[in-house]
C-alpha cells in the first residue's frame, strides 16, 4: 500500500468523498477537530492472520503503519542530516543525531517486520521535502549558510522528536488487547521522549515542555506540535485540576504543565507529518 | 556488590490483605553501582499486626504500583532538594533536579487523589511508604545523580512493563502522559552524568537494544531491582486482571 492510498484512507470523511484531491484533503485535515479515531478505518482487516490481535485487526495495522510513517520521516531526516556536513565540526550534535539517526532506522525496520508479521502490508516510504516548498533550508542546500541550516536542523529535530512522543501516545489505546504490540510502541515512545530531551536541550532549552511553548528559536510554523485538541498547556488530569493538589513549586502551572506530555491524535498527526511530504 | 535483606515491617493500610505476609527482598540496582544501605536483619517495627500489602490487580495494581514508584522518586528528589543539592552542583544541574522534584511531587499528588477517588479503600495504598536512602550520599554528586539515572530509567521500564496490565484506556493514556516525562528526565540526567565523555548516554546502547526499544520490566523485577529503597514491604502477585 503506498502512502498516500494509506492517508486517503485514514479518515473517514476521505473514505466517503473519494474525488477530494490529496491537497484538498491536506487542508482539511488541519482543520478537522472530531474526527473518528483511526480505528474505525476500516482496510486491512481480511489480511490480518494473526489471531493473538484481540481488537479489531485493523485498527492495529493503521496505528503501526501511522507509526512507520513518522518513523521514515524521522530516519531520512536524521539520514540527511548526517550526509549534510551542516553537523561537522560539532562532535557533540554529531554524535547525538547519529545515536537517533541509529535509533529511527531500527524503528522502521522494526515496525515493517511488525506488519509483515502480521499478514499486512507496511505502507510505502513517502518523498519527503524537509524545506518544505523551500521555508527551511536545513541542509544547506539553498544558500542558508552553516549557521541558519544548523538552527533549522535543530528546530526541525525537536519538532520531530516532541511530535513522535505525543502521536505514540496517542494511540496506545488503540493497542489495548495486544499486550506485544503494546509493550513494544510504548518501548518505542519513550525512546522518542530520551530523543526529545536531548534534542531540546541541545538547543539551549528544558529537556520537557512548559505550558504549549514551542520555546526560543522554533518556527512559528512548528507551533502545531505543541498545539492540537488537548495543547501541551494542559492542567487537567484524568478529570483533576493538578495544580490544585497542594502547594508551593511542584503545582505551578508551570511545572504542572511540565510534569505531564499530552497526546495528539492521529488526526493530528498526519497533519504535522503531511506538512514534510511531498508524495 | 551485592548485599541482601530481608525487611519485614508491616504498612499501616487497614486492610483485607494482612494474611499475605510475605518478606520483600531487596537487591543492590543491577549496575547502579550503588551500595545497598546495611540494614540489620530485624528491620522491623515490631508491628506484626499486618500483613503485606498486595497492590492488587489490573487497575488498581498499576495505580497502586505507580503511585509506590512516584512516593519513591518524590522522596528522593525532597531529600535533594532540602538538603541544598551536593556541594559541587551547578545553576544548571540545580534547575533541573528542581524540576524533578516539581514534577514527581505532582505525580505522586495526582496518583493519591486519583487512587482516593477511585480505588476502594482497602485496596488504597498507604500514601506513606517508607524509604531507605542510607545508600544515598546527598552529598555527593556522583552518588545523588546515579541514583536519580537509575530511579528514572526504572520509572520508564516499570511504566513500559506494566501498561499491558492497564484494563482502562483513559489510565493508559494518563501512563502514557508520565512515562514520556520519566524518560526525558533519565535522558537528562544521564546526559549531565557523561558530559563530553559519551554524547549518546541519554539513550544509551546501555538500555537501548537493537531494535531501537527503551527498558520494559516486570514488576516482579521492578520491585526487586527498587526494593532496596523500600522500608515498606508490598507485593504486587498478580499483575493481571
Amino acid at each position: 500500500m503506498n502512502l498516500i492510498k494509506f492517508l486517503d484512507e485514514f479518515t473517514t470523511d476521505k473514505l466517503q468523498e473519494p474525488n477530494t484531491s490529496r491537497r484538498a484533503m491536506f487542508g482539511q485535515l488541519g482543520s478537522l477537530t472530531k474526527k473518528a479515531a483511526i480505528a474505525a478505518v476500516p482496510f486491512g482487516l481480511a489480511t490480518m492472520s494473526n489471531k493473538a490481535m484481540a481488537q479489531s485487526s485493523s485498527s492495529v495495522v493503521d496505528v503501526l503503519n501511522l507509526a512507520l510513517t513518522l518513523e521514515y520521516l524521522e530516519d531520512e531526516f536524521y539520514a540527511m542530516a548526517l550526509d549534510s556536513g551542516v553537523l561537522s565540526g560539532n562532535a557533540k550534535a554529531e554524535a547525538i543525531y547519529m545515536q537517533i539517526s541509529k535509533h529511527e532506522s531500527q524503528h522502521v525496520d522494526f515496525l515493517t517486520a511488525a506488519i509483515e508479521g502480521s499478514g499486512a502490508t507496511p505502507v510505502a516510504k513517502p518523498t519527503f521535502d524537509f524545506t518544505v516548498g523551500g521555508a527551511f533550508d536545513p541542509f544547506n542546500d539553498n544558500g542558508a549558510g552553516p549557521a541558519t541550516a544548523y538552527a533549522q536542523l535543530l528546530a526541525l529535530a525537536q519538532a520531530f522528536e516532541d511530535t513522535g512522543v505525543r502521536a505514540y501516545k496517542g494511540q496506545a489505546g488503540n493497542l489495548m488487547g495486544n499486550p506485544g504490540v503494546l509493550t513494544a510502541a510504548l518501548q518505542i515512545h519513550s525512546v522518542e521522549a530520551r530523543h526529545a530531551s536531548e534534542v531540546r536541550r541541545l538547543r539551549g532549552l528544558e529537556g520537557w515542555i512548559t505550558g504549549n511553548q514551542r520555546g526560543a528559536g522554533m518556527p512559528e510554523a512548528t507551533q502545531a506540535v505543541y498545539d492540537g485538541a488537548t495543547t501541551e498547556a494542559n492542567i487537567m488530569q484524568g478529570g483533576l485540576d493538578v495544580t490544585s493538589l497542594g502547594s508551593g513549586s511542584p503545582f505551578t502551572v508551570d511545572a504542572s504543565t511540565q510534569a505531564y506530555d499530552e497526546i495528539l491524535t492521529g488526526d493530528e498527526a498526519v497533519a504535522i507529518a503531511s506538512l514534510f511530504i511531498v508524495s | 556488590m551485592k548485599k541482601k535483606k530481608s525487611i519485614e515491617v508491616t504498612t499501616q493500610t487497614v486492610g483485607r490483605n494482612r494474611r499475605n505476609f510475605l518478606k520483600v527482598s531487596g537487591l543492590a540496582i543491577a549496575g547502579s553501582g550503588l551500595l545497598l544501605a546495611s540494614c540489620s536483619d530485624d528491620d522491623d517495627n515490631g508491628n506484626m499486626l499486618g500483613g503485606t500489602f498486595d497492590l492488587g490487580t489490573g487497575d488498581v495494581g498499576v495505580l497502586n504500583y505507580a503511585y509506590a514508584l512516584e512516593q519513591l522518586e518524590a522522596a528522593f528528589y525532597t531529600n535533594v532538594v532540602n538538603g541544598s543539592f551536593y556541594a559541587s552542583a551547578s545553576a544548571d544541574e540545580k534547575a533541573i533536579l528542581l524540576d524533578l522534584y516539581n514534577h514527581e511531587v505532582n505525580h505522586r499528588e495526582f496518583f493519591k487523589a486519583a487512587i482516593g477517588a477511585n480505588v476502594p479503600m482497602e485496596q488504597q495504598l498507604t500514601a506513606d511508604l517508607e524509604f531507605d536512602f542510607s545508600s544515598v550520599d546527598f552529598g555527593n554528586r556522583d552518588s545523588v545523580l546515579g541514583t536519580a539515572r537509575v530511579l528514572e530509567d526504572t520509572g520508564v521500564s516499570a511504566y513500559n512493563g506494566a501498561g499491558q496490565y492497564i484494563q482502562t484506556a483513559a489510565y493508559l493514556t494518563l501512563a502514557g502522559k508520565i512515562v514520556s516525562i520519566e524518560a526525558r528526565h533519565a535522558a537528562a540526567i544521564r546526559s549531565i552524568i557523561s558530559g563530553s565523555a559519551d554524547y549518546t548516554a541519554f539513550a544509551g546502547d546501555d538500555i537501548i537494544d537493537d531494535n531501537g526499544l527503551d527498558l520494559a520490566a516486570s514488576p516482579a523485577d521492578v520491585i526487586s531491582a527498587a526494593g532496596g529503597f523500600f522500608v515498606t514491604p508490598f507485593t504486587y502477585k498478580n499483575p493481571q486482571a
